[in-house]
């Protein structure tokens, strides 16, 4: 079945993992490839690279469009009857969502969220959500809380009102699909950073620009789970259906609809969960709420001032979360479940009347000072140890590696991701990746990108690495894997920015940061690809391979390992994405790169186009990066996405199937 | 410009079909979401270092505790801070940096914003080293010894070069143009905040290592580091001009206030405060290290300030 080199080091590059009888041979053709791209490296380093200027002409031009925009705000009718009427009615469904917690004071909104979740799932969900929104006071973060509901209320109704009509239509209409696919890819390979310097042409800064944000966040997935929900429906009965003499309406209503509930339930719970991801983000934009706090705190690299921010934030992504599962599992409710929940409801309302409309001062818990000391503490008396840990990491790996991805002659680097789409899935991905490769240099942002893929693959290997053994863990024992995964959901439910806050405690900003927070990011996903995929090895087979007397390390190399291999292949290739998508983040904290041209097209208009371009730019890495490692995947397996880029791969395996 | 007009092609047609029925949108002070409910509302943005937070503290507190204004404080970076004055999301920037280019597209040509007065600091950027090095090497302050030294600056981060480190990514900055420029053997390395730079600095006096860096004055870090600055070529009218061929030392700059158009016409005694508002680098110092060094808010600190110095701001509370 497999050879004795399928050791856990070359499931990179995942082609060699394809080891058969004629493994030595391949072995063979392996190193002569990678002698032959050592020695023309070798050969012709320095020449043919593509040194970065911050003045490139698709920079300019960029820039000359924003100049058009701000130019005609108030006299081209695109501005006049488009932008600003979605400016003024995003912004008027804020205000008035806005108006709720006002009116209903801290007691009051904690009561309605109790009631919402007693009607959602009955009474533990409703105690999970009465907990959470009274430990938003205690934080001390209420009113910031209030304004983060608010917006991520306000950017979720629009998501779902446009996009659950456009996911119906899409699972019914494979054309549609098609068109909408690579739409959906890039609005959510782009980092959320690069939107928001063209969010601030168009809506400026404001709440309202901030929903509109979130909303182009948080659609696709409600989107996406909507049309796969719905072209799931088991072609029986809707044929039943028609042959019963319904009109295409009545077979969406009575049959697509209520056979897809569950699945487009679960779109509802993702499109909140982007949404609030997408929270601290806002708040470059002059979002209110929670998010201020944590870019406040990342400017004054002040942990204790972020971390109520990030538990609150956290806090409510579990009963958001909590409400949105519940609700999809419920039975149709009962009277005696709506007669409870006014019943708290109107206990909040009473309680507002009596506590004042402010979170009591005495209540709140103080964090700030405790939290720095620790942090202050860790600082000091690890010093050394993270230092080391940072520079050797630093000088041994990434420097080398950026230098020789840097001085690499373009074409080389162009030769190999060529013959590694190729070797994994043929001419089509190879065409594709290289294709997208070579337009970042067009772009004029080769040498950027070429950094960004240094911390890219360096963040890349740990995380597989320790992705790889906590599933194969988790897979092998049930009581670690009960542990692990509350452990997992908290990890994935986390805003990434708040990974960056103890990394940036206790190593700076640097480089190393941004892969560190990236590692962390990257890994859970990982760990629930490789469990699935190892737990899903059949038992019959295992079972064989034990009578034959394999001890269980054979079990696990020869017989688990290759037999999980596709999903292994995917986890790899969602690592490597979500490790992307993190590595642009850690621009804001040292990461150079195509991250830290975002991040500074954003904050100075002067390089509002390489900022643009550079958006671009990440966009096509992980597009390459994607054909690199999913032509060797093959088709996937299937997996509900938690987060956004399995689900890049939902869409089309499922229309595929259908065609 | 041909696809602006390519754009506009079309938007006529969308124009045709509009035009009839309703009047359009403009973006106007008036028509934002973001629009008070009252006008006693005062909203300040609040740029990323301390300093700027000391003058918007004081503000703040005063037009609270003795205007009975209330104040949203907005947290942004520098020019993303301009972008609010169309819409009223943002009334006041407490502490302006130069940004001539902000102020040719924002007051002149889109005329959102206007100048509403010096705040009596003076300030300046520069190139700065700790005093212990200066003192190991005395010739390392013009900026012409700097590649002889070079090496001593040299980090992870900043591979064969020296590294000199800048703060946040938002900020006023011609690092890279004077290096080419000045064809010094250094890399710009971010730390990322200004709270990154006053840590290595701090450590780099504490622990004598060699560090060169980004800093600017006024700022209370001067009164417990020992800094000396590197003498770039000196500033001279105009040298500045071109960003890409900037050759010399910043220049001290006059910091300013500036305020959207709508609340200098309608923000009534608000307005008449911050234009007043003008007070010296020992005062914003001494506030700012009570934020940054003494545990104090902002808030705490400001009050601090406001009780012992009723000769300075009673000036500026308007009749």
């Amino acid at each position: 079945m497999t050879s004795p080199s399928a050791s856990p080091a070359s499931f990179w590059p995942p082609a060699a993992l394809r080891g058969g009888t004629r493994a030595p041979l391949r072995l063979a053709r392996l190193t002569g490839a990678a002698a032959a791209v050592v020695a023309a490296y070798l050969l012709f380093r320095g020449t043919a690279t593509l040194p970065h200027d911050d003045d490139a002409a698709p920079f300019r031009f960029v820039g000359d469009a924003r100049d058009w925009v701000d130019a005609n705000r108030n006299e081209s009718p695109v501005f006049l009857f488009l932008v600003n009427y979605v400016r003024l009615l995003v912004g008027g469904l804020h205000d008035a969502l806005h108006l709720v917690p006002q009116v209903l004071g801290w007691a009051g909104t904690t009561g309605l969220a109790g009631a919402l979740g007693w009607l959602a799932g009955g009474g533990r969900v409703a105690a999970v959500a009465l907990a959470g929104f009274a430990s938003f006071g205690v934080l001390g973060v209420w009113r910031e809380s209030a304004d983060t509901l608010t917006l991520v209320l306000a950017a979720v109704l629009l998501s779902l009102l446009l996009g659950l009509p456009l996911g119906v239509w899409a699972g019914r209409s494979v054309r549609l699909r098609r068109l909408l696919t690579p739409v959906l890819d890039v609005m959510q390979i782009m980092p959320t950073f690069a939107y928001l310097a063209p969010m601030v042409v168009f809506f400026q800064i404001g709440p309202a620009s901030a929903t509109v944000a979130t909303l182009v966040y948080s659609i696709p997935p409600a989107i996406r789970i909507t049309a796969l929900a719905v072209d799931r429906v088991p072609h029986v009965a809707v044929e039943a259906s028609t042959a019963l003499g319904a009109t295409r309406w009545q077979t969406l209503r009575k049959v697509h609809l209520p056979v897809a509930r569950a699945t487009v339930a679960l779109a509802v719970n993702q499109t909140f969960m982007m949404a609030l991801s997408m929270v601290v983000i806002a708040a470059l934009i002059a979002a209110p709420g929670l998010g201020s706090g944590i870019v406040t705190g990342l400017s004054r690299a002040d942990v204790g001032l972020m971390l109520p921010a990030g538990v609150a934030i956290v806090v409510m992504a579990v009963v958001l979360d909590r409400m949105t599962t519940a609700a999809a599992t419920r039975e149709p409710s009962a009277r005696g479940r709506i007669a409870a929940a006014t019943a708290i409801l109107l206990c909040g309302v009473v309680a507002a009347r009596f506590l004042p409309a402010e979170f009591p001062e005495n209540w709140v818990l103080r964090l700030a000072g405790p939290v720095n000391e620790v942090v202050d503490w860790v600082k000091s008396s690890w010093y050394g140890v993270t230092a080391v840990a940072r520079d050797v990491t630093t000088e041994a790996l990434l420097n080398p590696l950026q230098e020789v991805l840097t001085t690499a002659p373009w074409w080389l680097v162009a030769a190999v991701v060529f013959v590694s789409a190729w070797r994994g899935g043929g001419y089509g991905p190879a065409l594709v990746a290289v294709g997208c490769l070579l337009a970042t240099a067009l772009l004029g942002l080769w040498q950027h990108t070429m950094e960004t893929l240094t911390t890219v693959l360096a963040g890349v290997a740990p995380a597989l690495a320790a992705g790889l053994v906590l599933g194969v863990a988790a897979a092998r024992s049930r009581r670690f894997a009960a542990v692990q995964r509350p452990l997992l959901d908290a990890a994935q439910t986390m805003p990434p920015f708040v990974y960056l806050l103890p990394a940036l405690a206790l190593f700076g900003a640097t480089r190393f940061t941004a892969v560190l927070a990236s590692v962390v990011y990257a890994v859970p996903p990982v760990v629930r690809l490789v469990e699935d995929g190892i737990g899903g090895v059949s038992p019959a087979v295992v079972e064989a391979a034990r009578s034959c007397g394999s001890t269980e390390r054979q079990v696990l190399w020869k017989v688990r390992l290759p037999m999980a291999r596709k999903a292994i292949l995917l986890a790899a290739n969602q690592g490597i994405v979500m490790t992307l998508a993190m590595v642009v983040v850690g621009g804001l904290v040292g990461a150079g790169g195509l991250g830290y041209d975002v991040v500074s097209g954003f904050s100075r208009r002067a390089d509002f186009g390489m900022g643009f371009a550079a958006g671009l730019a990440t966009v096509l890495v992980g597009i390459t990066l994607d054909r690199i490692t999913r032509g060797a995947a093959e088709r996937p397996a299937r997996k509900v996405p938690r987060q956004f880029p399995e689900s890049l791969t939902e869409g089309r395996g499922s229309h595929e199937d259908r065609t | 410009m041909r696809i602006g007009r390519r754009v506009r092609l079309l938007a006529g047609v969308l124009t045709l079909a509009l035009a009839s029925g309703c009047g359009g949108v403009r973006v106007e002070p008036g028509a934002s979401s973001a629009q008070p409910s009252s006008d006693r509302t005062v909203r300040i943005a609040v740029n990323p270092w301390v300093g700027y937070e000391a003058s918007a503290g004081v503000i703040t507190y005063l037009l609270e505790k003795k205007l009975g204004y209330t104040v949203e404080k907005k947290e942004l970076a520098e020019q993303v801070s301009w972008e609010g004055f169309e819409k009223g999301d943002v009334d006041v920037v407490v502490e302006n940096w130069g940004h001539e280019e902000l102020k040719k597209t924002f007051i002149q040509d889109r005329k959102v914003a206007v100048e509403a007065g010096s705040t009596g600091n003076k300030g300046v950027i520069g190139w700065y080293i700790p005093k212990w090095m200066a003192d190991k090497y005395p010739d390392i302050t013009d900026y012409r010894n700097l590649n002889k030294y070079a090496s001593l600056f040299r980090t992870s981060e900043s591979g064969q070069k020296g590294q000199l480190l800048f703060g946040d990514p938002s900020y006023v900055s011609n690092e890279d143009a004077l290096i080419k420029n000045l064809r010094l053997n250094l890399k710009v390395v971010v730390a990322g905040s200004e709270a990154a730079l006053i840590e290595s600095a701090t450590q780099a006096q504490r622990q004598r290592r060699p560090l060169l860096f980004y800093f600017w004055d006024p700022h209370w870090l001067f009164s417990r580091v020992d800094l000396v600055r590197i003498a770039l070529p000196p500033h001279t009218e105009g040298c500045d001009a071109d960003p890409e061929k900037v050759a010399c030392d910043y220049a001290e700059l006059d910091l300013d206030k500036i305020v959207s158009r709508r609340f200098a016409d309608g923000g009534g005694r608000a307005y008449q405060l911050v234009k007043n508002f003008s007070w010296t680098n020992e005062a914003q110092n001494a506030v700012a290290d009570d934020i940054a060094n003494n545990g104090m808010s902002v808030e705490d600190a400001s009050r601090k300030w406001v009780e012992a110095n009723e000769s300075v701001w009673s000036a500026w509370i308007p009749r």
